[in-house]
């Protein structure tokens, strides 16, 4: 009786955590089991997090505008534990400029403001591996 | 990857694939733990339990940097209720133990119940084992609650851990009452809210009126978790306890009665499931559940009639 | 015309729609309620409840003739990048008729790291100014005259350093402390509750507020040393009601803590100002601010027995709803902008931030701001909303929705009494829970279509992405840190030694008021991640309490 679990984190420094507690109930509604991180984690403590905990997702929201440079850390900090499998999803004010290069460094795909919990479920369940 | 031979050689990643195994019910879970299985009986494992709010997990956090100020390695299994309607869950322990994720000297895994009663305790007990083998000296097993199925999860342990804070009202009746028999220690965390004092009075009537009474008597301990109060004092508790059971051969005796559950617990799992594919492959299990709606035959009659035909 | 006449032809009137209602049905979603009447109010006393401007308990706003005096303060809040691209946005808001400077620091300076701390990593100069020591804040007001500006800062944990800095860049300008005039956020409790950029644990937070409290009654006598904030409860997803209610309550427990640490009430009191959000629902912020400064007002005369009418007075500055911008279509939000700000200023706020339009997607650009700033100077001289005061009072909507938010307060604050205070309500996760809740039923009834937002789950179009957005370039925060090297490397090592050296002891003493060894600490150039880290040395951290 496989679950999906999902890792839900907050890189970085902001504390504006509305979205991530709201996604992370919504994934709790859809029938997930949600690991939630709390402010304030650094790149090596959510890849690490994501170890122990076996997660098949993370998903990570930053309202700071630090996304650049913390979304393709994690990436590659959560590659080189060998969880190649792992899907990595993020969130925040991302201007959609930035969301090729994010894409490019390995996130599977970005949710910007106003973006329904629903399709964020919808898309963990169709990439899920 | 070889999930045994990495996680025995240390590989924490091999570690969390055999613990998913053991959640999920995969196959291969079988075939790990008759591997990992001759690995196993150096942990010691403490059962910590206590009703939601009672600051159990920050209480862990603290106890296991105590452990790890001592030198020793630290496995931790935080359980959350999984909601039996959406069948997800939010698995909120870890939050509380943020700084103990990059310790390589510990490891964290949080684990829902999925609603299996009976299973979750076996699946706990395994999880466990990985642990033992992959050999981590303290391993803790954090649940919510004071239910049956939290009573079945802390057999797993060799000391139990009941904690317990002031102000809870009425509900403390029915939850002290349950738990006596089950806690070895008795730990009253967020000491300094209004109660503790009269909390500690009642605990320690109740204890001493109840006639379950061995020659240990639990100890109980005001802490205040979150302001490393009362800390040493309760790991000293432990080893106390810890002490008590090797000398008077009571923590043998707990291991040899949990070994035959976990062998009954695992020979169950596997003659129902034998019995039930069967049934459901031969399309028997249909034809069976026609006949009992019908009144043609009962329950009984067809599980006599199956085991004379499977078990023979 | 009397009740009862009102009665019998509200009772005609009813009939009437549920004739209208069975072949033409309503809209969905709607409020229970569709019409108010003088039966809504005839239990409120005007002279008791409503009264007179100025007065007490001022509903209708804290100074008698408020905007026909003059406007509100016009404060733009800003800063990013480096002390010195800020100075320049300030300079331009200056000489484009703001009124007040407010601002914003990045993340690390909010939660006491320096710029080359590695847990600043990405975040320097992003969501505001870089501020590592006084040689930044020099930067950061070179050429404005702070004997002249009005300042708000939005700093909380570390308040007491960045207003020391602000005090020792007035010296060093020849302005005397007690002419500054500002703001410092300091509001630590809504930290723990909404916004997240919290440091210590509440006690010794606590002791550092009313530190400043007394310090600056004697010394920076027109500061406001606290900004009691409901903005970000609300834009964590609160209602109306529970944005004043968990605010005022955090007002109550910094008085008291004021008043143990041995302050009279009306010593500080006065000083004391709040936060409100201005949010979409035009009338209902009309009557949040109403029912906020009556409820406040009792609570000083009924609760601590203020005395001085300044103690009893809410004086507010409000900024519009961030999360109420949109990141499609975001033209539309100068719409929305114009419309809360007609809210925050029938609802009487002393002074107001405005969002610029593209704030769901980056910080403001130039032209944004301009235009946000302009919506304000359009709703001061053109709309006629200013013209009289309180302009809505006597609605029978207005004055219902009034009384329905100050109990629904009333009853948050009894609650929360009974859980043993604000400190405690928010250490067993109460406040944060009423927060999520509220903000899982927004979140749903959006996306049920239960609520409309234009643009986002209803008359959506395919965009373009917008172009021109601004963006703080990653070598900010290299260059910060060079910065912050060359300083090091200038400054007495040894004085700075000193000076943390006498903090630490001045912390470990809980009846020693830390401004002084603060100031002192700053003077030196002691750098805010030096100063806060000894801090951190004697009164540990936070650990947040989440509750999903």
């Amino acid at each position: 009786m496989a679950k999906v679990r999902v890792l839900v984190a907050k890189p970085g420094l902001d504390g504006h955590d509305r979205g991530a507690k709201v996604v992370a109930r919504a994934l709790r509604d859809a029938g997930f089991e949600v690991i939630y991180t709390g402010l304030r984690q650094t790149p090596e403590q959510i890849a690490e997090a994501a170890l122990q905990e076996d997660v098949d997702v993370v998903a990570m929201s930053i309202l700071s505008g630090a996304h650049p440079h913390l979304f393709p850390k994690v990436v590659n900090l959560i590659r080189e534990k060998g969880m190649d499998d792992v899907l990595i999803i993020g969130g925040g004010v991302i201007p959609e400029t930035d969301i090729p290069a994010l894409k490019e460094a390995g996130i599977a795909e970005v949710f910007t403001p106003g973006t329904p919990t629903g399709d964020i479920v919808d898309f963990i369940k169709a990439n899920v591996k | 990857m070889d999930i045994v031979e990495e996680l025995l050689k240390g590989n924490r990643l091999a570690l969390s694939r055999a613990i998913t195994a053991i959640e999920n019910e995969y196959d291969e879970a079988m075939d790990i733990m008759k591997k990992l299985y001759p690995h196993t009986g150096h942990a010691f494992v403490l059962g910590i339990t206590g009703p939601p709010g009672a600051g159990k997990s920050t209480l862990t956090d603290k106890l296991a940097r105590a452990y790890r100020a001592q030198g020793k390695t630290v496995g931790i299994i935080a359980i959350d209720p999984t909601s039996p309607f959406t069948g997800g869950a939010i698995l909120g322990d870890r939050i509380r133990m943020n700084g103990l994720t990059m310790d390589e000297g510990v490891f964290i895994r949080s684990m829902g119940t999925r609603g299996s009663l009976g299973g979750l305790s076996h699946k706990t007990a395994d999880a466990v084992k990985a642990m033992d083998a992959f050999g981590k000296d303290i391993i803790f097993v954090e649940t919510v609650g004071v239910g049956q199925s939290e009573v079945d999860i802390v057999k797993a342990a060799d000391t139990t851990m009941v904690v317990l804070i002031p102000g809870m009202g009425d509900d403390i009746q029915a939850i002290k009452a349950g738990i006596l028999e089950i806690g070895d220690v008795f730990t009253i965390n967020k000491a300094d809210h209004d109660g503790a004092d009269k909390l500690v009075r009642e605990m320690n009537m109740m204890l001493d009126l109840d006639g379950l009474m061995t020659d240990w008597r639990p100890p109980i301990q005001k802490v205040i978790a979150s302001q490393n109060e009362g800390i040493t004092e309760t790991i000293e508790n432990i080893e106390k306890h810890f002490k008590y059971i090797s000398e008077n051969g009571i923590l043998t005796k707990r291991r040899t009665e949990r070994s035959k559950n976990e062998m009954l617990d695992v020979l169950h799992s596997n003659i129902g499931s034998y019995i039930t594919n069967k049934l459901v492959e031969t399309g028997k299990m249909d034809e069976y559940v026609e006949q009992i709606k019908a009144r043609e035959t009962d329950p009984y009659t067809v599980v006599s009639n199956v085991m004379k035909d499977m078990l023979k | 015309m009397s009740n009862e006449k009102i009665q019998a032809g509200l009772e005609k009137y009813n009939a009437s729609v549920e004739k209208a209602t069975a072949k033409f049905p309503e809209r969905p979603n709607l409020p229970e309620q569709r019409l108010y009447t003088p039966l809504d109010i005839k239990d409120t006393d005007y002279a008791d409840e409503i009264g007179f401007p100025g007065m007490y308990p001022y509903t209708r706003g804290v100074q008698p003739t408020m905007y026909r005096g003059r406007f509100w303060t016009m404060r733009m809040y800003a800063g990013f990048s480096t002390a010195a691209e800020s100075n320049k946005r300030y300079r331009y808001l200056i000489e484009s008729g703001a009124t007040g400077l407010s601002c914003a620091f990045d993340l690390p300076t909010q939660i006491g790291y320096d710029s080359d701390d590695p847990i600043s990593e990405g975040e320097v100069g992003k969501v505001g100014v870089a501020i590592d020591s006084l040689a930044d804040m020099e930067v950061l007001f070179d050429q404005i005259d702070l004997g002249k500006v009005s300042t708000s800062m939005t700093i909380n944990a570390p308040a007491s350093v960045l207003l020391a800095m602000y005090i020792a860049v007035a010296e060093k300008q020849g302005v005397p402390a007690d002419q500054l005039k500002g703001t410092i956020q300091n509001d630590i409790l809504k930290e723990y509750a909404a916004r997240g950029t919290y440091i210590f644990p509440p006690r010794p937070s606590m002791r550092l507020i009313t530190n400043i409290f007394e310090y600056c009654s004697k010394n920076v006598p027109k500061w406001n040393t606290i900004s009691i904030s409901g903005y970000h409860i609300r834009e964590a997803g609160s209602t109306a009601s529970q944005e004043i209610a968990f605010t005022i309550a955090d007002g109550i427990a910094y008085c008291e803590a004021a008043i143990k640490a041995g302050l009279h009430i009306d010593d500080f009191a006065g000083r004391l100002s709040f936060f409100w959000n201005a949010h979409n629902n035009v009338l209902e912020e009309v009557a949040k601010f109403r029912a906020s400064r009556r409820v406040w007002a009792k609570v000083m005369k009924e609760r601590f027995h203020a005395e001085k009418p300044k103690s009893m007075m809410l004086r507010v500055h409000t900024q519009t709803a961030g999360s109420m911008l949109t990141a499609q279509q975001p033209n539309n939000n100068i719409v929305r902008v114009a419309l809360q700000t007609a809210a925050a200023v029938m609802g009487g706020t002393q002074s107001l931030h405005t969002n610029s339009r593209d704030e769901a997607l980056a910080l403001p650009t130039e032209e944004s701001v301009m235009i946000a700033l302009r919506t304000q100077q359009i709703v001061a001289y053109e709309s006629g909303l200013a013209d009289v005061i309180d302009p809505l009072a006597g609605s029978y909507y207005v004055e219902a929705l009034t009384n329905k938010i100050e109990k629904e307060a009333w009853e948050y604050i009894k609650k929360i009494d009974e859980i043993g205070g604000a400190v405690a309500a928010i250490e067993k996760g109460y406040i944060q829970k009423e927060i999520q809740d509220s903000a899982y039923k927004w979140q749903m009834d959006v996306e049920s279509g239960a609520k409309t937002i234009v643009g986002v789950n209803k008359f959506q179009i395919e965009e373009e992405p917008p172009k021109g957005l601004l963006k703080v370039d990653a070598s900010v925060g290299v260059a910060q840190c060079k910065r912050l090297a060359e300083m090091k490397a200038k400054r007495d090592n040894d004085a700075v030694k000193a000076a943390l050296a006498d903090l630490k002891k001045a912390c470990q003493d809980e009846n020693e008021n830390l401004m002084p060894h603060i100031l002192n600490a700053v003077r030196t150039y002691a750098t805010l991640g030096e100063i806060c880290g000894v801090m951190r040395e004697v009164f540990g951290e936070y650990e947040a309490h989440v509750n999903l």
